[in-house]
């Protein structure tokens, strides 16, 4: 039986072609590789080469015909032994399904996409996304026990150190962190513990290092990335999102890519515009990632560990001008806060602050000058901004009526706008004001202190706000 | 350290059983990657599909130099070092045609496939983004201390990637066991080496960082093989990387829609004619007496029934369930 020869398509879109130009003749014996023919679209001519062996039997498709179908038979080819007798009729056009559905639109940009008519049974529900995850509940904290009084960069240290005697796997590396104790001494004396195998000093090079730390938890082992800040991860952010986030989808659950990059972000004090950036919601808007924003030391620390053990890659967004901040860490083995958790800091009845990292200490500030005016605010520490909890959120709105989302990154497409989209579409009837939002000014961070200061959000500018949703 | 240009052509020795399953393994990924072609043609793979035929020699060899646990990273031109890794032919071509039988259950596609079983690592869409990734579980090899080299392959085209450099930077910094493989097919996508590289000899890019580099035929399985088991027991005795660029050619145009206009069709006739990786075997076997044109062609019948069986395969697989959509982003935490 001979063999088929069809129009082949150049691209997934194309649906015909003109055959331009035969290349061989009737009798001729054709290898594996030779061209037969040239087609041509509107976009490309191309080549078609023969992937069979054999002598060609018979020419479907004159040189020069247009709107050639594709999957239309254009050649026989005789296997060997046979002759013209052994031509079989030409199957009938095979053209793919692909190409078939175009009548109800086809995949070209604009268009409304190839309709999957198998999917219309799917009881997927397509609005509501990922099956909600039940994120455990902190740990209860006895009452007797003893707490700490710990600085944010010690918490971070210390779960780092304690995680690597728990776990052989778990290294550490980044620029300066080892000899140099680590550029804002996070890592300090871990290299005195750990040593050099797992407390590595990198060249300046975040690209490729964010790469191999990828690589390297891909090969088995749990790699802290430290960047020395979230700034200059940018030459790393294709590992981030393209290597690290996406790859577990992409092989259909087998890579695994157990990963914690981690240091400052946002802004620091007078460093200027490159210096000063907040990240939270570049990072929030990728799936296959969790992004972790602790404000205090009892969740920074509870927040690492968690990250560490994590079997998924964490962005840890850690603040700079929180490093030196102390606050009270219960003394306990393994305290693990949950990922994916908010706290509420303070309960009210009347208006609900939602911030993150340095924005609670503000949104706090603001409460207690809320309070003195009458009015009781709750604030709500998001501490996860990827998963992020809207349950705690909403329930606190329907509760409040009134909201109030402080970042300290920019308001465009930021998590502020993030979250007043979330209330708006699912408490819209509990509100009674619109949303409100605090963030930076819409401007590269200035240098200059006075400027620092009008583009930066702070506690003024939450209690403003809240004073606004509340009408007073 | 020696940077040596690729030798004269010298006869390396071999065996019969060596070299009919080097010719197999390059066979193999030659008439999948035909069929795939095929395939896209009539519409059923979809997307980019970047066809590895002409290289074949390239994956073979260094496969086959390398040990069980030895691992391979690669760019998007990935089916050959699937199928070289031992990936069976029905899993990857069923990924073409994105269906629940392929290796990524229909989700990353030509460009994205895994296999932890035969170690394979991808499959990467960014061009030199594997080479990190490469050095990266070249550094869990020697921090876990599993004696295992990790291969990096990528394009003439991703050598003059940034990243590439700060790789090699720390590869040799810490002497990582990895062995960096530079397929110089000789076009990245439509620009040739000489358009777009300052230094044409891509073996020399390790000498500012100590590190050895070769030139090899990458158009001959035996010359690669040899110098894959030399760079390999380099990086495993603890030396740290080195450098092989496989002078190779593709075929087959960058993607399946590149009309190949960047060279002329003489161009490549006279590669396939003259330097083809295969038919240099192919003489080789026949010239030592080791194979016929009747065992050959068994041959042959039996790869394209493996091969039209992966083909059926990835039309018969059924389409990945619509809940699939949600599943694999990302893991469930261990309580």
């Amino acid at each position: 039986m001979s063999i088929d020869i069809q129009m082949p398509a150049l691209s997934p879109t194309m649906e015909e072609g003109t055959l331009s130009k035969w290349l061989v003749k009737v009798g001729d014996t054709i290898s594996s590789g030779d061209i037969l023919a040239e087609i041509e679209t509107d976009k490309a001519t191309m080549e078609v080469e023969s992937i069979d062996e054999g002598v060609v039997g018979k020419i479907l498709i004159e040189e020069g015909a247009q709107n050639v179908k594709v999957g239309e038979v254009i050649l026989q080819l005789l296997e060997d032994g046979e002759t013209e007798a052994d031509l079989g009729t030409p199957a009938a056009s095979s053209a793919p399904e692909a190409s078939s559905q175009s009548e109800d639109g086809s995949d070209n940009p604009g268009t409304t996409g190839i309709r999957h008519p198998e999917n219309d049974d799917a009881d997927t529900d397509k609005t509501s996304g990922m099956p909600q995850v039940k994120v455990a509940n902190d740990p209860d904290i006895p009452t007797n026990i003893k707490m700490v009084e710990t600085t944010v960069r010690d918490a971070l240290r210390d779960a780092m150190a304690e995680e690597m005697r728990r776990d052989e796997k778990v290294f550490v590396m980044g620029e300066e962190v080892a000899q140099y104790q680590g550029a804002y001494k996070v890592t300090r004396e871990l290299l005195q513990e750990f040593g050099d195998k797992r407390v590595v000093d990198t060249p300046i090079t975040e690209h490729g290092f964010a790469g191999i730390g990828v690589g390297a938890a891909m090969g088995g082992l749990r790699p802290i990335v430290e960047f020395m800040t979230w700034n200059f991860a940018m030459q790393a952010i294709d590992h981030i999102i393209n290597s690290a986030a996406k790859t577990l989808y992409m092989s259909g659950g087998q890579m695994r890519c157990p990963i914690v990059f981690r240091g400052p972000n946002g802004a620091a004090s007078r460093v200027g515009a490159q210096h000063s950036h907040d990240y939270s919601s570049w990072y929030a808007n990728v799936p296959g990632l969790k992004v972790v924003a602790p404000y205090d030391s009892a969740d920074a620390k509870g927040l690492l560990k968690a990250a560490i053990r994590d079997p998924n890659p964490v962005v840890f967004l850690e603040h700079e001008l929180m490093y030196g901040n102390t606050f009270d860490v219960p003394d306990m083995d393994d305290f693990l806060i949950p990922i994916g958790k908010a706290k509420v800091r303070r309960e009210g009845a009347d208006v609900t602050i939602v911030a993150h990292s340095r924005m609670v200490g503000f949104s706090l500030e603001a409460a207690e000058r809320l309070a003195q005016d009458g009015i009781d605010a709750e604030v709500i520490d998001l501490r996860t901004i990827r998963p992020l909890d809207t349950e705690t959120v909403l329930k606190s709105v329907r509760k409040t009526n009134r909201i109030v989302c402080a970042e300290e990154g920019w308001g465009q497409s930021g998590i502020g706008a993030e979250i007043s989209a979330v209330v708006t579409s699912q408490a819209f009837d509990y509100l009674d004001a619109p949303p409100a939002r605090v963030h930076q000014k819409d401007v590269p961070l200035p240098y200059a202190a006075n400027l620092e200061a009008l583009s930066l959000p702070n506690a003024d500018d939450v209690y403003e706000a809240a004073k606004k949703v509340c009408y007073k | 350290m020696a940077t040596k240009k690729a030798s004269a052509k010298k006869q390396l020795k071999t065996s019969k059983s060596e070299l009919l399953q080097l010719y197999r393994d390059m066979l193999l990924i030659r008439r999948f990657e035909e069929k795939a072609g095929q395939l896209y043609g009539m519409g059923l793979i979809a997307g980019f599909c970047h066809l590895y035929i002409g290289q074949e020699a390239v994956v073979v060899g260094m496969r086959a130099a390398m040990k069980d646990g030895d691992q391979m990273i690669t760019g998007y031109r990935d089916h050959g070092h699937m199928l070289a890794c031992g990936m069976e032919a029905r899993g990857v071509m069923a990924e073409l045609t994105g269906r629940e039988g392929g290796y990524s259950r229909g989700k990353g596609g030509s460009m994205h496939m895994f296999s932890t079983d035969k170690k394979f690592y991808g499959g990467h869409g960014i061009v030199g983004a594997q080479v990190p990734l490469g050095a990266g579980l070249g550094f869990a090899n020697k921090y876990l201390e599993n004696g295992a080299v990790s291969t990096a392959y990528f394009g003439d085209g991703a050598a003059n990637q940034g990243q590439v450099y700060e790789t090699f930077n720390m590869a040799e910094l810490w002497d990582l066991p990895v062995v960096f493989v530079i397929e110089n097919n000789q076009y990245a996508m439509g620009t040739s080496v000489a358009r777009a590289s300052a230094q044409t000899e891509l073996y020399k890019r390790g000498i500012s960082f100590g590190i050895e580099g070769h030139q090899i035929d990458g158009m001959d399985v035996l010359a690669v093989k040899e110098a894959g088991a030399t760079a390999l027991k380099h990086a495993r005795d603890g030396n740290g990387p080195m450098i092989l660029e496989m002078k190779t050619y593709r075929y087959r145009g960058h993607s399946m829609s590149d009309p190949a206009k960047y060279r002329t069709r003489d161009e490549v006739n006279e590669v396939r004619h003259d330097r083809d990786p295969l038919d240099a075997v192919k003489a080789r076997l026949e010239k030592e007496g080791w194979a016929d044109t009747d065992s050959l062609k068994a041959m042959d019948k039996e790869i394209k029934a493996i091969v039209a069986d992966s083909a059926e395969f990835a039309q018969t697989s059924p389409e990945p369930d619509p809940s699939e959509l949600w599943t694999d982003v990302l893991l469930p935490v261990e309580a």
